[in-house]
This record gives C-alpha cells, sequence and structure tokens, in this order.
C-alpha cells in the first residue's frame, strides 16, 4: 500500500537482457564498478559477458578523451556469448565519456549524465566547443541529468572526509543508481566494502552510504519511469563462477601441473595484457608454484626451458612483442624438443601497437615465428572460461608429445568476464608425465613409435647423463652431427612429431548445417559473435555451417573433408587475414577473408551482414 | 655400497674435443675435469649449462649433464634449472662476448639475484668462433677484422661488472696457472650463492698473446698480484714490492725502502664494503700489477632456496593446495 505522498510507484518491466556501459575517467573507478555490477549480476543467476576497455596509460590527463576507461556488461536471462553491440544504457561520468561513447549507445536507451562534471573546463578537456546537454545532440536517448558530485557529497557529509576523498565515492553513487533501475540486491556490494576497506572503516561507511545514497536517489526522486528485471538464466545445473580469462589460464596451468604431478613453473617478464596471469600464480605458492620474474622475455624464456629440461611443468607468458623476443630460445626448445607452454595474450599492434585493446594477429608468428624449420603446436582458448580448457590442453600436449606448444588467447578473453560451469576435479583427466630412469639402451633421441616424443630425462637420474644443445643433433645419440641427410631427417621428425599431434586431438565439428553453401571457420576470441551472428542467421532460417578451431597447428585430420562439403568459405578474423591463409595453403580453397582490426570485437550485426552477403 | 672413486677420466665425455692446437681452453677443461674428480662429485647431479662461443662447447666435453643453449642465454636457462631443482650443482660456462655483451642483461642479473650458479667466463678478448672480431673486453686500439683502424670504445673489466652487479662470490684467474686454477675453481665449487670467475684465456688463433704482459713467465712475478685472504700484498721475484692505501687509492712501494711489509694491504676478501675489491678489479688497468685470486667472498641470501622457503612457509601457513577449494573459490552460486 502505498503511504500517499511518494510519487506514482515506477512500474517494472521484466525484460530478457541489458547491455549497459560505465564510462568515466581513468581516475573514476570504472573498471571496479563495472566489475562489481557484474559479480552481482552473476549472484543473481543471470548469464552476463563483459568487455572492459582502458586506455594504455594509467592515468592520462584528467577528463580528457584518451583518459575515458569504460566497462561494458551484458546480463541475461538466457544463453548469451558476447558483452553486446549497442548498449542500452550509459553511464557517463563526464563529457569526455559521452562523447567517446554515446555513438555507440541504442537509439532511445538510458544515458545517465554526472552533470557535476560538465563545467567550462570539463567541456573544453573534452574537446566540446558547446554543452551537449543544451544541445540536441541527446534527443534520441533517454536522459537523466544529476549532479553525482554534489550528492555525493550531501551523502557522505559529516563523515569528516575531504573532497578528494568524498568524490572518489561518487562510483558507487552511480552503481547504487543501476542496481535501483536494474532491481539488483546490494548486499553483495556492501559486503565486499567490508572487506576491501577492511582496514579503513571510514571508507566502508563512506562507499556504503554512497552506494545506498544512490539507490534511495532513484527511489525518492521519481525520475525513472520504469525498473527492469532480467530474470535468471536458465543455464545447465552446476555450480558456477564468475571468471575472467587469464584468472582461467592461471588455474588452468596450477590444474594441469596437479594432473601431471609435476611443479608448476612460470618464467614471466610483465606485459600488457598478460601480467595478470604472473599475479594469479605468484599467489599460489602453497600449490607449489615456482614463480619467476625473469629480467626480460628472453630470460622469461630461457628459464623456462631450464625448469622444463630440470622436469617441471614450464610456462611462459607473455603478449604479442614479448613472443617476438622469445623467438630464438622458442626455437631452441624446438630442437632439444622440451615441453614448454607459450601463453601469447595476444593485444593490438605491431610495436607496441594497442597494449590494452584486443586482437587476433599473432597467429602466424605463432605458427611461423622463428628462423628456420622450426614446428611447433600452436591452439587457443575461445572465451574466458575456456582458458581453463585451453591450458590443461596446452600442457597435455607438451608433455605428452616433448614439444612447445604455444596457447592464444586474446586481451578481450584475458579481461572479459563470463559464468564458469565449475569442473568436477575428480574427473579431469590426468597427464601422462613420464620420465626415463632405466640406463639401459638409453638414448636421448630415440623416439616414441606413436608420438615420435623423446625420452625426457630429468638430470639428477644416474647413469642417463647426456648432453643436449642447439646444435643439429644426430638421431637416435643426440650428437652435435653436422651430417646433410641427417639434418634433413631430423628437420623432417620435427615436423612429423607436430603432425602427428592431430591423431591424439579431437576431428573438428560443424555447428549448424553439415553442407551447402557457406562454411564459417574461426578461431579464438571471436568464438562469443560468432555464435551470436550464427544463432541469428539460422533463426532467421538460413543454412550456414560453422567450425570453430581450438587447434590451429596441427588442425583436426577431417578438416580437409568438412571444407570440401561446402561451397565456400568464410573466415573471420580480428587480423588482415591469418587463418585464412593457412586454410587456403593446406586445403587450396579460395577461403574469404572478412577482416577487422579496431582493437575491439567483431559485433554480431556485422557478422550476420558478412554470412547473409555470402549466401546471398 | 662403497662410493666409487672417480679419476679426471670419468668426467671425460666420449666426444672428442674440437678446440683449435694450442687453445687456453684445454687446460681449463683439464683443471675442471681435475677439481671435479678431486672434489668427488656426482655427475649425475651435475648440469653444465653454456651459450655461444668456443667456450661454449665446453659442456660437450664433460661427462655430466651438459646444456649447451643460445648466445648469451646460459645464465637464464640454469637460473630456470636451479630454480626447479636446486639440488643440482649447476655450473655456466661462458665467454666475453658471450656473458658481457649479448648476455649482459642475464649475466648481471644472475649475479644480482645470488643464484646458486657457478659462472666461469674464459676472457681471451676476441669473438673466436665468429672469427675474429673485437669484444667487450678488447682494448681501445684493438685491430680486429671489424676494427680495422683500431677498437673505439672502452672495453669491460668482467670482475668490475660482477661485483657492480653485487656479486658475492668474485674471483680470477688463468688458463696456464694450474695450480692457482684449481685452487680457484675449487673455492668457487663451495659457494652457496653465485660464484664468478673470469679466466684469463689465450686465443692463439685470433688473439694470440692477449694476456702475455702479464701471464709471460719472464714478467708475471712483477705483473701479477696474488689476493690471498689474510696476507699482505706484495709480489715480485723476490716479494720486494708492496701495495698499501694511501687515500682512497692503491699505491704500489719497494718493501724496506719506501715503507715496511706492515704498510702493505692485508686482503680479506670477506669485508663487507665491496669498494677496495672494486679499486683492485681496475689496477691492472692503471700501469700497475694484474690482481689474481678471490677479490670478494661474502654470504648473502641464495635466491633459489629463498623461492622454496618462500614456497615451504605458505605451505606450512595454508596447507598443501587443495585443487578443488581453489577452482571454488571467490563468489559461487549454483544453478539448479
Amino acid at each position: 500500500m502505498s503511504t500517499g505522498t511518494s510519487p506514482t510507484a515506477p512500474k517494472t518491466e521484466v525484460v530478457e537482457e541489458v547491455v549497459i556501459r560505465f564510462a568515466g575517467d581513468s581516475g573514476d573507478g570504472m573498471q571496479l564498478t563495472g566489475s562489481q555490477f557484474t559479480t552481482t549480476s552473476a549472484l543473481v543467476g543471470n548469464d552476463l559477458a563483459t568487455f572492459p576497455d582502458y586506455p594504455a596509460e594509467i592515468r592520462a590527463p584528467a577528463g580528457t578523451i584518451p583518459g575515458v576507461s569504460a566497462f561494458q556488461v551484458r546480463f541475461a536471462s538466457n544463453d548469451i556469448h558476447t558483452p553486446g553491440d549497442a548498449p542500452d544504457a550509459l553511464i557517463a561520468m563526464n563529457p569526455a565519456a559521452l562523447k567517446v561513447n554515446i555513438k555507440e549507445i541504442k537509439k532511445g536507451g538510458l544515458v545517465i549524465v554526472n552533470t557535476g562534471n560538465f563545467g567550462a573546463i570539463d567541456l573544453t578537456k573534452a574537446n566540446y566547443t558547446y554543452n551537449p546537454l543544451e544541445s540536441h545532440d541527446l534527443d534520441a536517448f533517454q536522459v537523466v541529468q544529476a549532479d553525482l558530485n554534489k550528492l555525493t557529497k550531501e551523502a557522505l557529509a559529516g563523515l569528516g572526509l575531504d573532497t578528494k576523498a568524498t568524490l572518489r565515492c561518487k562510483n558507487f553513487f552511480a552503481l547504487g543508481m543501476t542496481y535501483w533501475i536494474y532491481s539488483r540486491p546490494m548486499e553483495p556490494t556492501l559486503e565486499w566494502m567490508k572487506s576491501q576497506f577492511k582496514k579503513r572503516p571510514e571508507l566502508v561507511e563512506a562507499n556504503q552510504r554512497a552506494l545506498k545514497a544512490g539507490w534511495n536517489w532513484c527511489d525518492i526522486t521519481g525520475v525513472f519511469q520504469s525498473r527492469y528485471e532480467v530474470p535468471p538464466a536458465k543455464l545447465t545445473p552446476g555450480k558456477y563462477r564468475n571468471v575472467m580469462g587469464n584468472q582461467a589460464t592461471a588455474l588452468g596451468l596450477v590444474a594441469a601441473a596437479r594432473l601431471s604431478g609435476l611443479q608448476l613453473f612460470l618464467g614471466s617478464y610483465p606485459i600488457t595484457p598478460a601480467s595478470d596471469v604472473l599475479h594469479d600464480l605468484s599467489k599460489f605458492k602453497n600449490f607449489g608454484v615456482v614463480t619467476f620474474q625473469a629480467e626480460d622475455e628472453i630470460a622469461a624464456a630461457c628459464a623456462t626451458i631450464g625448469a622444463a629440461y630440470a622436469g617441471n611443468l614450464a610456462v611462459t607468458t607473455t603478449s604479442g612483442p614479448g613472443l617476438a623476443l622469445k623467438g630464438e630460445a622458442i626455437g631452441l626448445a624446438v630442437m632439444t624438443e622440451l615441453p614448454v607452454v607459450i601463453v601469447d595474450v595476444q593485444r593490438g599492434g605491431p610495436s607496441t601497437g594497442l597494449p590494452t585493446k584486443t586482437e587476433q594477429a599473432d597467429l602466424l608468428q605463432a605458427v611461423y615465428g622463428r628462423n628456420s624449420e622450426a614446428p611447433l603446436c600452436v591452439i587457443a582458448a575461445k572465451s574466458p572460461s575456456d582458458c581453463f580448457d585451453a591450458a590443461l590442453e596446452a600442457c597435455r600436449i607438451a608433455v605428452e608429445h616433448m614439444t612447445p606448444v604455444i596457447l592464444l588467447t586474446d586481451g578481450y578473453i584475458a579481461n572479459g568476464a563470463e559464468p564458469w560451469l565449475l569442473p568436477d576435479v575428480a574427473k579431469l583427466k590426468p597427464i601422462n608425465a613420464k620420465f626415463r630412469t632405466e640406463p639401459t639402451d638409453f638414448l636421448p633421441y630415440s623416439r616414441n613409435p606413436e608420438t615420435l616424443a623423446r625420452p625426457w630425462v630429468k638430470p639428477g637420474t644416474p647413469g642417463l647423463e647426456h648432453r643436449i644443445g642447439g646444435i643439429e643433433k644426430a638421431d637416435g645419440t643426440g650428437n652435435v652431427s653436422y651430417d646433410p641427410a641427417n639434418h634433413e631427417f631430423m628437420c623432417r621428425t620435427r615436423a612429423e612429431k607436430v603432425e602427428r599431434i592431430a591423431n591424439f586431438i579431437p576431428e573438428a565439428e560443424v555447428k549448424g548445417a553439415q553442407s551447402g553453401k557457406l562454411l564459417v571457420i574461426s578461431w579464438g576470441g571471436t568464438h562469443g559473435s560468432i555464435a551470436s551472428a550464427i544463432e541469428k542467421c539460422e533463426a532467421a532460417g538460413k543454412k550456414v555451417g560453422w567450425v570453430h578451431l581450438r587447434h590451429l597447428n596441427p588442425m583436426p585430420r577431417n578438416l580437409g573433408e568438412i571444407i570440401k562439403r561446402f561451397d565456400k568459405v568464410l573466415v573471420p578474423e580480428l587480423n588482415l587475414g591469418q587463418l585464412v591463409r593457412l586454410v587456403r595453403e593446406r586445403y587450396v580453397v579460395p577461403a574469404i577473408a572478412l577482416n577487422k582490426v579496431q582493437g575491439r570485437p567483431f559485433m554480431t550485426s556485422e557478422l550476420v551482414t558478412a554470412i547473409e552477403k555470402e549466401l546471398a | 655400497m662403497t662410493p666409487v672413486t672417480l679419476t679426471k677420466k670419468d668426467f671425460k665425455s666420449d666426444q672428442d674435443v674440437r678446440w683449435c692446437p694450442g687453445c687456453g681452453d684445454y687446460a681449463i677443461l683439464n683443471a675442471v675435469q681435475s677439481v671435479f674428480a678431486e672434489m668427488g662429485m656426482d655427475r649425475s647431479k651435475t648440469v653444465i649449462v653454456s651459450g655461444i662461443g668456443c667456450s661454449s662447447r665446453f659442456p660437450y666435453y664433460m661427462s655430466t649433464y651438459g646444456f649447451h643453449t643460445i648466445h648469451g642465454r646460459a645464465p637464464a636457462v640454469a637460473s630456470g634449472i636451479k630454480l626447479a631443482n636446486p639440488e643440482l650443482d649447476v655450473w655456466v660456462v661462458t665467454g666475453d662476448g658471450d656473458a658481457l655483451s649479448i648476455g649482459g642483461n642475464h649475466f648481471i642479473h644472475a649475479l644480482r639475484r645470488n643464484v646458486g650458479l657457478k659462472v666461469m667466463l674464459f676472457n681471451n678478448r676476441i669473438y673466436g668462433l665468429t672469427k675474429g672480431q673485437y669484444s667487450p673486453t678488447s682494448l681501445v686500439g684493438a685491430v680486429t677484422k671489424s676494427t680495422p683502424n683500431g677498437a673505439l670504445d672502452n672495453p669491460f673489466t668482467p670482475v668490475s661488472v660482477a661485483l657492480g652487479a653485487g656479486a658475492a662470490f668474485v674471483a680470477r684467474s688463468v688458463d696456464v696457472f694450474g695450480k692457482h686454477l684449481t685452487e680457484t675453481i675449487k673455492a668457487a665449487a663451495q659457494v652457496k650463492g653465485s660464484a664468478f670467475v673470469e679466466i684469463l684465456q689465450n686465443c692463439n688463433i685470433f688473439n694470440d698473446g692477449a694476456w702475455m704482459h702479464v701471464t709471460d713467465k719472464d714478467v708475471k712475478d712483477d705483473s701479477i698480484v696474488e689476493l690471498r685472504a689474510g696476507k699482505p700484498l706484495t709480489f715480485g721475484k723476490t716479494s720486494q714490492f708492496g701495495l698499501r692505501l694511501n687515500g682512497f687509492d692503491v699505491q704500489k712501494f719497494e718493501i724496506g725502502k719506501e715503507g715496511a711489509i706492515d704498510d702493505c694491504i692485508t686482503w680479506d676478501p670477506g669485508m663487507p664494503n665491496p669498494g677496495l675489491a672494486f679499486a683492485f678489479a681496475q689496477l691492472a688497468e692503471r700501469e700497475m700489477p694484474m690482481p689474481i685470486g678471490v677479490f670478494r667472498n661474502v654470504e648473502r641470501a641464495n635466491y633459489e632456496r629463498a623461492v622454496h622457503q618462500q614456497i615451504a612457509e605458505a605451505t606450512a601457513k595454508s596447507g598443501q593446495g587443495d585443487l578443488a577449494k581453489l577452482l571454488n573459490s571467490g563468489d559461487t552460486w549454483t544453478v539448479s
């Protein structure tokens, strides 16, 4: 029952999904705000996908366009694969955030603007010569103007915090507003604040007050006509947690160490966007994980090779520029046939490129980027949670086939989050790590007849002392050999060893049409966008087949046969055409390239348009 | 089981040694094999790691475990081996180009961290394997294939670089000084952390006689001073010269004429302040005798042991990691 004086209670609309984007200055705490919204949405049971998008500079000049940091989250009651194309709502903390993001917001969408940062200076910093709030720029949107600075100050009055500390809480005022609008509970964030600021009770109080004040402001003022509710998603039953790609990679590596019974060694050098794997693994000391922050990328790779030689599950993590630096060392791992896992969290390039933006342009570097004939295994992860399985797979192949393996992830899935159906640890397949200990008839370069793997011998094993190195090996003995015929034999053997991995990996599966006009072949982090596009096409009655590759070198044995069943092959990638070259070369088909290199993922709509064009 | 006594021969591999006849590396190989036999080292627990260059062929000639890596990177590979298994005895064999030019970064960082590696740098002041270009220890004016008009850049003194990197054990010896060399290698073998030994080595093909001015038997008494712990620093055929401190500098004097033997510096490689060791590292560049022996030998926390200590402490505190618990950590929810 209404008590009479409050404005008309807003109606609550149930919707299937919402995409919102928090945008502000890089000092405004947008990443934190977005991840809190994500955690809360996960806990209410939505399916979700996130897209953090932040500048490479820690703090670009405040209020400017390069300093804008954004976090997009899509939460849904249905099964979703991407963070969404056009947001339904934008929270813009300053003019620069408005300017950068408004063009992507759905027409008719909700735009909440913090007018507290819309003074003349703020507008100038964002290169506005006028005030967009007083123009027709926003006519197509439902705009809610609120001075979050003033409202936060009022909410925190009497706490004794200075203005700077007070204003730092305004992101939680904004978060409180969104919690009210989208009917999210505040408790998870209130609890999180308690643990986050454990040693600063005044900050717990301030942030909690700001969050509640944002909620209450919406409740009292009646500014919003509607509230929305997104019911829980019908996900596969089981226990879930929210996970980011880099986190899942780290967990997958720890799991691989357990499943192989090996000590995990990580040799790494800080590089965006891969560093979080190093950070996470350095916390897992009680799992016996040795993390080594080396002096440079080369040392990280070389120490990893040393650890593999000494019998550890040895991993190095990096991004594109680091992979380039590690190239010579990886060649040594190819020559000495040691199990080394190299994780490349791809980013925009070349050179420093776009360190915080995503790209898939290291595929050819991974497959070919070493001197001479240096074949190795390349696999890729397709989503944040899939990084766990991909890390396990990389370790398994490395150890069971005695070869370096490059695992490609990318900035988009490394920093993006999604709900992860937790695996049953007891059901994870063990990794078969075997060390040779028998001295009789020992030859360092003898081979397993099926895999062609050479024996792995830990230094410290009596009777098996031997020498290895980067100089060509004589077949069997591993002694230095300059014999021409031996060199060709060894080059071919190393290549065949990698090719034979195809006998141990699953065959490719075609989703959708099993034959016909068009086959889409994709790899890596574009999986979500392409899955959405394929679903849309199918819903519209269009027939298209789709293969998403985990294994890029070697490729699944049946891929050639699948390609033959279709008239055309379309290869969408976030590069200028790399997998498409491999497909054209290996299967001699005129595969069509669909490329985007803007540091951003594909939009579902872009893919649907391209697929329709090829089907027409 | 009675321990098997190994001889020098037991440390030889079955491979033919392929250094040029007359190369200083033969003497060093011989010395290392003698020391390893004498110290009763376990072949199966010993790993010799090298980079690229003539000296870096060393592992092939030893019957221990061996890893011939890539140019300059031996300290990094060796660090990984030692971190993965601290029980292994890990030796690095490198050269002046390998350690100080292409591998300079790994060299200084391994010493800075005090990883338990024994690093032997064969310094012949030339690139031998690439057939005679100047190296970072070649003298200004050195005429080589790549510097036909003379080298222009100032050389490194390896001992100075090692001391500058904070190395805990730093020594110098000479390929042809058999006894001194074996004693120095033996001292290095007993160090827990990083041990660095520069070995002045002759390349008789591309830089023959690079050290003749100090090592030749006619001049060595007057041109070399041996650093011996607890002993006064004297040199000369009849020990007629001494070295004393003059302010912050080292001064040469004739004992009896210009001062007394008590004026000589008594050598202490364990001095906490590396200043004097550094002054001695620079000595030979200043028309003074070339010091050989142990410049510095101090205790410092050993990196790989500290790394494993942290792991042990974390495990003692939180218990052995439980994978299921780790995966299930954070905010979880159940969909039924």
